[in-house]
């Protein structure tokens, strides 16, 4: 669970502060010689390139380098930055929609600290909340330890109760991570996939359908279905990438359709019981799927966690390999660069965004298998929820890096899983997480903005990775 | 990365060899409507007519009904369907009379669908509320288009559409409701456009962020935040910030009364008039005067434009903020000019549709419009023989605008060519 290292900047929204200073702290702390040397080797470069303006201060030749990376607004820094940003303005959004604090405005000059403070009140503890739902919560320590002995603990759940919003952070996770491997994968090739909905709709029918329209062994009932989401939400994105490459019709515009079209398709296979509709129900719902096609829990029956989360990382892990280390992989990134070149290197464009589309196609099926087969059961015409555009925000603060996607997935999980206590304690709508989440992507996409706002330098590369500048025939 | 070096780049991506899907792509479309025609639709027709009504109760001039016999009129549609196809596939035509043909096989596939649906029925189809419902339901498909128009000819993909529709939707509904006055939610509606379309432009211009996905990412933000604060703000207070009145329809006198025309055209609310106007103005603003030129020189070629003296980067600021106007204005129409009270995630979609249709339209206006009245026109067939409980599943009815859309942009209207620096960043050197 270390990728949880990152978690408490998107929680709490404290920690993010200090990342700028910390090399600060650690200059003492350098020895004498090293601090010579990097004297040296700071001199020479400056005194053959011209004065540096802020060199009021010398530090050690690897802190500085480190400090240089840091003000220059990498792109981990600007992640860091963006986050912490997004946060404010989301506190922001928060304290002024609210009538306590509108009130409490109202009353300005007659008590000015009172307005200030319900402000603050308001903002931080929804972030609290949202934290204790999604990382940690005291409250679940505090009974644990009022247990009688470890194994009553143990079994009636108190010690998952610790864990539980963990779980749950990784449970909202598993299909943002596979959904944004979707949007990840076809981003590298230059293609932009927002139909994420339509290939997880696809997916979720197969998954379902099999799940309680067929009978088999227990393993292999669960393989069967995740293999048959796979293949249902491909065949989405491979008629996207055949489209566009037999007749150039533009991606964007196909997925955006796509995604309509099978939100009214389920909706017709669920409202008829010769289709998908459960027998004995007026409901727009499926039979609940088999028990043993249910992907198996890792952590005992009090969390939720699942196997899903290990076929989430397990389909990063083969995304990485795939663009880094195969030939395919090269040829997707190379038409991703520039499509032109490509072709004239020999590579068949048109193949290249058919194969890219299915393979995305299929990450996004197995995010709906991940949902059905592994917290839902059953399939309804809500199921897709907002998947297909979260994937996007998390495909973009990933910045089409399948650990960049995990990394943002478990971000964006811990968002979803800690909304619900967040509204039940402090009466914020689940909607400020989808705000939040636009807000991070939007500066993250763009450095500059960032780098302006907290007077970083400007350094060649630093996290540009949206910035591509390309129009709609690439 | 300057723009002489993207520009071939951008081109040539495009120029996918693929003729012979393409060639046939049309005539099996044509040939599949003609089979639907005679088939699903004249096999499946209830016996008896068809009446189809053409003016509304107590219009001062009428016009008579028209019966037809709905299954005959099924075969003979689809028999007539079957010859286009058979003369698109095998005789080289224009483009004038490959969009004829397009358009004869559309009408006939309507005209079989509403002779299904009317057969037998005991009151006559009424086509002047049909074609009235398609022209007011189109509105903020239209508005939208218009707006995508301006920016994608000055450079700039705008995707944002859904946002500007929808924040000025919700705008125009709180402030309405609020002030209670509808002129001044209006006014709101209309400055919710600006307001994205400046998001927009500093992002796009200024920071140089992919425009596809900055667009995206814009209307996540608006979907986001609208239902945040609907929820925030306007559920609690739902009577005061959120039960706006209505704009009424306004009967242009004389015109109003012709008959099917004037009721369809005449007798609507401000805002299917201020679409008229804006429609007039971009049209005559893009390609009659010295703004449109400069603007059409912007989206085209940059750098010849910088060089002989236009400010590009201003005037593509001015432009997507100013296009936002439009957009603002067919936001409000889906409040405080149809339904009133504001809902979550209001614009579903059309923000999206308008795109389709500025690009089916080939950037022009009146192209544009064509293509967002076809959407809307589909929208209204659905909702009204959804009333007629015809067999077919309404949920299969609603897919059709978009399989309609895929259609459109896969192969009927062939290789559309944008402004060739849309999305491109100008960096001054």
């Amino acid at each position: 669970m270390s990728e949880h290292g990152t978690e408490p900047d998107g929680g709490s929204g404290g920690p993010a502060v200090p990342a700028g200073p910390d090399p600060q702290g650690q200059e003492p702390v350098v020895p004498e010689p090293e601090r010579a040397l990097g004297e040296l080797a700071a001199a020479s470069p400056d005194s053959a390139e011209g004065p540096e303006p802020e060199d009021t201060w010398s530090p050690s030749g690897r802190a500085r380098a480190i400090w240089d990376s840091v003000l220059a607004g990498n792109s981990f820094t600007v992640t860091v930055l963006a986050i912490f940003t997004a946060l404010v303005v989301g506190g922001l959004v928060n304290a002024f929609s609210n009538n306590t604090v509108l009130h409490a405005w109202g009353n300005l000059f007659s008590a000015p600290g009172h307005a200030f403070a319900e402000a603050w009140d308001t903002a931080v503890s929804a972030y609290v909340a949202l934290f204790e739902g999604s990382i940690f919560n005291p409250h679940t320590v505090a009974a644990l330890f009022q247990q009688a002995s470890i194994g009553t603990a143990f079994h009636d759940g108190f010690v998952s109760a610790v864990f539980n919003p963990l779980s749950e952070t990784c449970v909202q996770a598993t299909p943002l991570i596979l959904a944004g491997l979707a949007v990840a994968l076809p981003y590298q090739a230059g293609l932009f996939n927002i139909g994420g909905q339509s290939q997880f709709i696809g997916g979720a029918i197969v998954a379902a359908y099999l799940g309680y329209g067929i009978s088999l062994p227990v393993v292999i009932h669960v393989v069967v279905c995740v293999i048959g989401s796979f293949a249902g939400g491909a065949a989405l994105g491979w008629l996207v990438g055949e489209l566009k490459a037999r007749t150039g019709a533009h991606e964007v515009i196909v997925t955006i359709m796509l995604n309509y079209i099978m939100a009214y398709f389920l909706a017709y296979l669920l409202a008829y019981h010769y289709l998908m509709q459960a027998p004995g129900t007026v409901n727009p719902i499926t039979l609940p799927i088999a028990g043993d096609a249910h992907l198996p829990l890792l952590f005992g029956t009090h969390l939720r966690i699942n196997a899903g989360f290990l076929v989430a990382l397990a389909c990063a892990a083969a995304v990485w390999w795939l663009l880094a280390r195969t030939t395919t992989g090269f040829e997707f990134r190379s038409i991703g660069k520039n499509p032109s070149a490509a072709r004239v290197a020999g590579m068949n464009v048109e193949r290249n965004w058919v194969l890219v589309m299915a393979i995305a196609g299929g990450l996004a099926g197995l995010a709906a298998s991940t949902v059905i087969q592994g917290t839902d059961f059953t399939l309804d015409n809500t199921s897709f929820g907002t998947y297909g555009i979260d994937a996007i925000t998390v495909a973009l603060l990933g910045r089409g890096k399948p650990l960049g996607v995990v990394l943002a997935g478990l971000l964006f999980g811990a968002l979803r899983a800690g909304a619900p206590l967040m509204q039940a304690q402090t009466g914020t709508p689940v909607d400020m997480v989808e705000v939040l989440q636009a807000i991070i992507v939007l500066f993250v996409a763009a450095p500059p903005l960032i780098r302006s706002v907290y007077r970083l330098r400007k350094a060649g590369g630093g996290g540009a990775a949206l910035t591509l500048s390309k129009g709609w025939g690439s | 990365m300057t723009i002489t070096e993207r520009v071939p780049t951008v081109l040539a991506a495009g120029a996918a060899p693929a003729s012979a899907f393409r060639r046939w792509l049309a005539p099996a479309t044509f040939l599949v409507f003609g089979l639907i025609d005679i088939f699903v639709l004249g096999l499946n027709a209830h016996q008896g007519d068809a009446t189809f009504a053409f003016s509304q109760p107590f219009a001062k001039v009428t016009v008579p009904n028209l019966t037809l016999p709905a299954a005959t009129t099924c075969y003979v549609c689809g028999a007539i369907t079957i010859a286009i196809a058979a003369v698109r596939a095998f005789v080289p035509l224009n483009t004038a009379l490959r969009r004829t043909a397009m358009g004869l096989v559309s009408f006939l596939l309507v005209l079989s669908l509403l002779c299904w649906a009317a057969a037998g029925l005991t009151t006559a189809f009424n086509v002047v509320n049909l074609l009235q419902g398609t022209l007011a339901g189109s509105i903020p498909i239209m508005l939208g288009a218009l707006t995508g128009v301006i920016c994608s000819r000055s450079g700039v993909i705008n995707i944002a559409i859904e946002g500007q529709l929808l924040l000025g939707a919700f705008m125009a509904a709180i402030v309405a409701s609020g002030t209670g006055s509808l002129w001044l939610g209006l006014f709101s509606g209309a400055l919710a456009g600006p307001l994205v379309g400046a998001l927009l432009a500093a992002f796009a211009i200024s920071y140089l962020v992919d425009q596809v996905v900055l667009g995206v990412v814009i209307n996540l933000l608006i979907l986001g935040l609208t239902g945040y604060l609907y929820d925030a703000v306007m559920i609690p207070y739902q009577n005061t910030l959120n039960s706006p009145a209505t704009f009424s329809a306004i009967k242009i006198p004389l015109l109003g009364d012709i008959p099917i025309l004037g009721p369809v055209f005449f007798d609507s609310t401000i805002f299917l008039y201020l679409t008229y106007i804006a429609i007039a103005g971009v049209q005559v603003g893009l390609f009659d005067t010295r703004w449109g030129l400069r603007t059409r020189a912007i989206g085209e070629h940059p750098v010849a434009a910088d060089t002989v003296g236009i400010r590009v980067i201003a005037m593509r600021y001015r432009n997507v903020i100013a296009a936002g106007v439009i957009a603002g204005i067919g936001g409000a129409y889906f409040t405080i000019g149809s339904v009133g009270s504001f809902g979550k995630d209001m614009s579903s979609g059309e923000g999206y549709i308008a795109l389709a249709a500025m690009i089916f339209g080939r950037y022009n206006p009146i192209g544009a419009i064509s293509a967002a009245l076809l959407f809307g026109f589909a929208t209204q067939l659905q909702s009204i023989l959804s009333t007629l409980n015809t067999p077919i599943q309404s949920n299969l009815l609603l897919m059709a605008p978009y399989i309609v859309t895929i259609i459109v942009l896969a192969g009927l209207v062939g290789k559309v060519r944008g402004p060739k620096a849309e999305g491109i960043p100008y960096i001054k050197s």
